[in-house]
């Protein structure tokens, strides 16, 4: 039967009109018909992060759920080849048998949509390009991508990268798809670097007294030599009952105070250099031993994840807003922020999660000024029930959409492929 | 040296050259614009000497708006531009062309800004690699790429061809070490690409733009994250038996979960040819050498250390020995760095190859390669980045016999061939060029170079920005050379090359 015949006979589709192609042949032929037919598809993987972005306006969708599996994992060349829309959970599962990860520590969307864990897939994550805490470390995705093959907007199969990290052979394709949100390929094959797990890790609280001295400590740790993997700042906003409350119940913790703001950063590696590097940095802090809690790895670990998953933000109703700022800048929003705001940073300083309420959706205008002032960027992540999109979800200057535009003409010249996702024409 | 093919001249453009000369002069300082025949000689080749080329004439802008306004005029007259940084690159990626102005970023040499407090550079593109770190570690921050041209590649060189070094394992290459780039397309577009905050939103156009080989825009400004200078810094020098044995070490080391700050591998060949030349004290009854270096805290270093000691006793090394001091560190790599100059006095000639394998392939690929040693009855010495699997054979010749020029010639794509066949690439650092062009189908096919070609058509339509580089003009898979090193005189014979 010819993929024409199939779409058309709906083979292919479920009950909700939902293309399952199985390999990246039929994807091949699926797009390359929609292709013919000028007819667009929204792509999606498991569903766990469509909710982020501008809704697509097309006729189509195509789950690329079915294409899912590990293809070659090589502990020993620290890489981990796998189809598409492998979930997360199986590649963490198979690389934590040989004791290493992904470093760049996926966040688990699922706690703000529904309450629960749901990671998804390894192409939708890699599509969005959201890292975890350890980012101002490792890296963020992009940085453990080396190679992936997909399809791009006229069924043509490509591919780009390899397997070795050391490659320069042609455009850097990897990087430019990850954070395009399924806009340039529909992605069927995924390579990623992995690393060793560290052995163990520490988590060390600080009680700071203002805004001023918060980013003392977040320069003082990104300075020095005894290397932190994660920094958080957890305000108190006593204005707002609800979100002290909810936060003192996410991190309840034996060794960590409730009522108050806290920084916590980690420090990972075999334990004894976990010491040391605590002992080096409570000196280059000035910290006494009364000032501080420090949570061993059976609290740090669960701690870390709690960040990652936004559970402070557990099935939000209002708009969530993800914003990267140079850390220079981080205290003014934090001034800001403290009587509009619930929010919490990450990133030592760099990254902010702030919840928007909905009935004070021109907030977000303001926000965007900011983060432009400070130059840096933010991203609309969930949108309240009632939020009209006047307010761009993303953040765009016109020469970089202009030439967003062509690129996404060079992969995708009829627009086939999650047109409208992330800006309009694009 | 065979023949490379150009893309079609226009002589429309050679003609009108004194016209054209004398509008650039209007768009910057008249003294910027080189056009006499003494004066474009020094600007006809980059480090891939063999090949040279006369631009129609230099230009040297010295600002964004100067760049973008030779562009907008390039641009609109149909004149081809060729952008250059320091002239370090090693595949021909800065080769002029007879119809197209050559544009220098030397006077582009000022660091903008240094921000602790952000910990990052701001710095125009012609600042050196070394430069940059030069600026900051009286401060105890350094920048991590560190190719081994660094004293002299200049910073927006090493975005082009996203150069990488010998600490990449752990701390990647350039395309993990910058924040932002501004950028002028061709059309004199001015741009910017992310800024000093993490991973900016959208496509990533900054990624797309490193390693890009100069043919999607002019890098004017880049700024590039700054990190801590380890605390302590320690190297061992191993020596084993046998390639195996050794190769086994280097990966068992990856898999068990220590991530070197950087891993070399010399074979036999190199560790008597460095020896010899430099008397860096290596163990000449070793058939494979490795030295590894950690980084980190005096204590994680100490286990690491540790750990390494272990793994390579395990597998039988012959011998051991542990940096002391700073002075002993630096005297572990001096050899190494040798390697390059050491084959130069071995043999008339040398070529040197860049190929990636996966680690594990290591010894395969070493036993392939001596193979075809044999079967050309060429020598061959090898070096090795082995915590990222970048492999450097270097062929030894004399290039005044034809014959053994063209046997070196195809040793040289073989051994390339093998490396795609065992599962790597045709270009770990050195870029494609002119030199790899022609390879680019036994990694690619059509479908994913027509991607790429497209990608460039929708950033420079008229194809003028570095044309006939890194996609072959012709659609087949010709021999074509590597570095060529002729009686030692490299182009730029006191940078170490590793």
């Amino acid at each position: 039967m010819s993929t024409k015949i199939k779409i058309n006979s709906q083979i292919f589709q479920d009950s909700n009109n939902i293309y399952y192609p199985k390999d990246e042949t039929e994807v091949s032929d699926l797009i390359r018909e929609l292709y013919k037919q000028d007819s667009p598809t929204e792509i999606i993987g498991n569903n766990s992060k469509s909710f982020i972005g501008n809704k697509t306006q097309s006729a189509n969708t195509t789950s690329l759920s079915k294409i899912s599996g590990i293809i070659d994992y090589r502990p020993e060349e620290l890489y981990i080849k796998v189809k598409a829309c492998t979930p997360i959970n199986e590649i963490e599962q198979v690389l934590s048998e040989n004791n290493q990860e992904l470093a760049f520590e996926p966040i688990d969307f699922g706690f703000i949509k529904e309450g629960k864990s749901n990671k998804g897939t390894i192409a939708g994550y890699l599509s969005c390009n959201y890292a975890g805490s350890r980012r101002f470390k490792v890296g963020s995705v992009r940085d453990h991508v080396l190679g992936f093959k997909g399809v791009n907007g006229k069924g043509d199969i490509i591919k780009s990268g390899g397997t070795v990290v050391k490659n320069v052979t042609g455009y850097d394709l990897s990087k430019l798809i990850a954070g395009s949100f399924g806009t340039l390929v529909a992605l069927t094959e995924i390579t990623l670097k992995v690393l060793p797990k560290k052995d163990s890790s520490k988590t060390v609280i600080i009680y700071p007294s203002n805004f001023e001295q918060i980013y003392d400590f977040f320069n003082k740790l990104s300075s020095s030599s005894s290397e932190i993997s994660g920094a958080v700042f957890i305000p108190e906003q006593s204005k707002n009952k609800d979100f002290v409350t909810k936060k003192n119940s996410v991190f309840k913790f034996n060794d960590l105070k409730s009522n108050v703001s806290f920084i916590a950063f980690r420090v990972e590696g075999d334990k004894i250099s976990i010491e040391e590097k605590i002992n080096n940095l409570k000196k280059e802090l000035e910290l006494n031993n009364s000032d501080i809690s420090t949570l061993d790895v059976y609290q740090s670990e669960p701690f870390w994840k709690k960040v990652n998953n936004l559970e402070v933000f557990e099935k939000t109703e209002h708009n969530l807003i993800r914003m990267v700022i140079p850390p220079a800048n981080g205290s003014k929003l934090c001034k800001y922020l403290e009587n509009n705001h619930n929010y919490f940073v990450d990133w030592c300083g760099s990254l902010f999660w702030i919840e928007v309420n909905s009935k004070k959706e021109e907030k977000i205008k303001d926000l965007k000024k900011m983060a432009k002032d400070f130059g840096g960027y933010l991203t609309v992540i969930k949108t309240s029930s009632e939020y009209d999109y006047g307010e761009a979800i993303f953040t765009v200057d016109k020469v970089r959409l202009i030439i967003s535009e062509k690129v996404k003409q060079s992969f995708d010249p009829k627009r086939i492929l999650n047109p409208g996702k992330m800006y309009r024409g694009v | 040296m065979s023949e490379i093919a150009l893309p079609k001249i226009d002589s429309s453009i050679i003609n009108r050259k004194s016209e054209i000369v004398k509008k650039l002069s209007k768009l910057t300082n008249i003294e910027n614009v080189l056009s006499e025949a003494d004066e474009l000689r020094p600007y006809e080749t980059d480090a891939l000497s063999v090949y040279t080329q006369t631009p129609l004439a230099v230009v040297l802008p010295e600002n964004t708006e100067e760049v973008s306004e030779i562009l907008k005029f390039c641009h609109s007259e149909n004149i081809k531009v060729v952008p250059r940084g320091a002239g370090t690159g090693l595949s021909g990626g800065a080769l002029p062309l007879q119809d197209a102005i050559l544009l220098g970023l030397g006077k582009f040499n000022k660091i903008l800004e240094i921000d602790y407090e952000n910990k990052c550079v701001v710095t125009q593109p012609g600042v050196t690699n070394l430069g940059i770190t030069h600026a900051v570690q009286h401060k105890g921050f350094y920048y991590a790429p560190d190719p081994s041209s660094q004293l002299a590649c200049s910073i927006g060189g090493n975005v082009a061809e996203n150069s990488g070094g010998v600490h990449s394992l752990k701390y990647g290459t350039t395309t993990n070490n910058i924040l932002g780039v501004q950028m002028v397309m061709m059309d004199g577009t001015i741009c910017r690409f992310g800024g000093k905050s993490f991973d900016q939103e959208g496509y990533d156009l900054m990624g797309l733009i490193c390693g890009s080989e100069g043919l999607l825009g002019v890098v004017t400004e880049v700024t590039v994250k700054i990190l801590r200078t380890p605390e302590v810094v320690r190297a061992a020098l191993i020596g084993f038996p046998s390639i195996k044995e050794g190769g086994d070490a280097a990966s068992e080391i990856i898999s068990s979960g220590i991530v070197p700050a950087g891993m070399e591998i010399m074979d036999k060949a190199l560790i008597e040819a460095t020896d010899n030349f430099s008397k860096a004290g290596y163990p000449r009854d070793a058939e494979l050498l490795l030295i590894v270096e950690l980084d980190g805290t005096e204590s994680e270093v100490n286990e690491l250390i540790k750990k390494v000691e272990a793994i390579c006793k395990k597998n039988n090394c012959s011998s051991l020995k542990l940096s002391n001091s700073e002075k002993e560190r630096l005297s572990f790599w001096a050899g190494r760095k040798a390697a390059f100059p050491a084959c130069g006095a071995m043999a008339p000639d040398y070529y040197c190859m860049d190929g990636s394998i996966p680690r594990g392939k290591l010894a395969e690929a070493l036993l392939e390669i001596k193979k075809l040693s044999e079967k050309y009855e060429l020598p061959v010495a090898n070096c090795f980045h082995a915590g990222d699997g970048n492999l450097h054979p270097l062929i030894m010749f004399d290039g005044n016999d034809k014959e053994q020029l063209r046997k070196t010639e195809e040793f040289g794509s073989e051994i390339l061939k093998t490396c795609v066949r065992l599962g790597g690439v045709i270009t770990g650092e050195h870029g494609v060029g002119i030199e790899k062009r022609e390879l680019m189908c036994e990694m690619f096919n059509d479908n994913d170079i027509q991607q790429q070609l497209s990608i460039k058509k929708s950033l420079d339509e008229k194809n003028l920005l570095n044309p006939g580089k890194v996609y072959p003009i012709l659609r087949k898979c010709a021999e074509e050379g590597r570095v060529h090193v002729h009686k030692n005189k490299d182009k730029f014979p006191d940078l170490p090359r590793f």
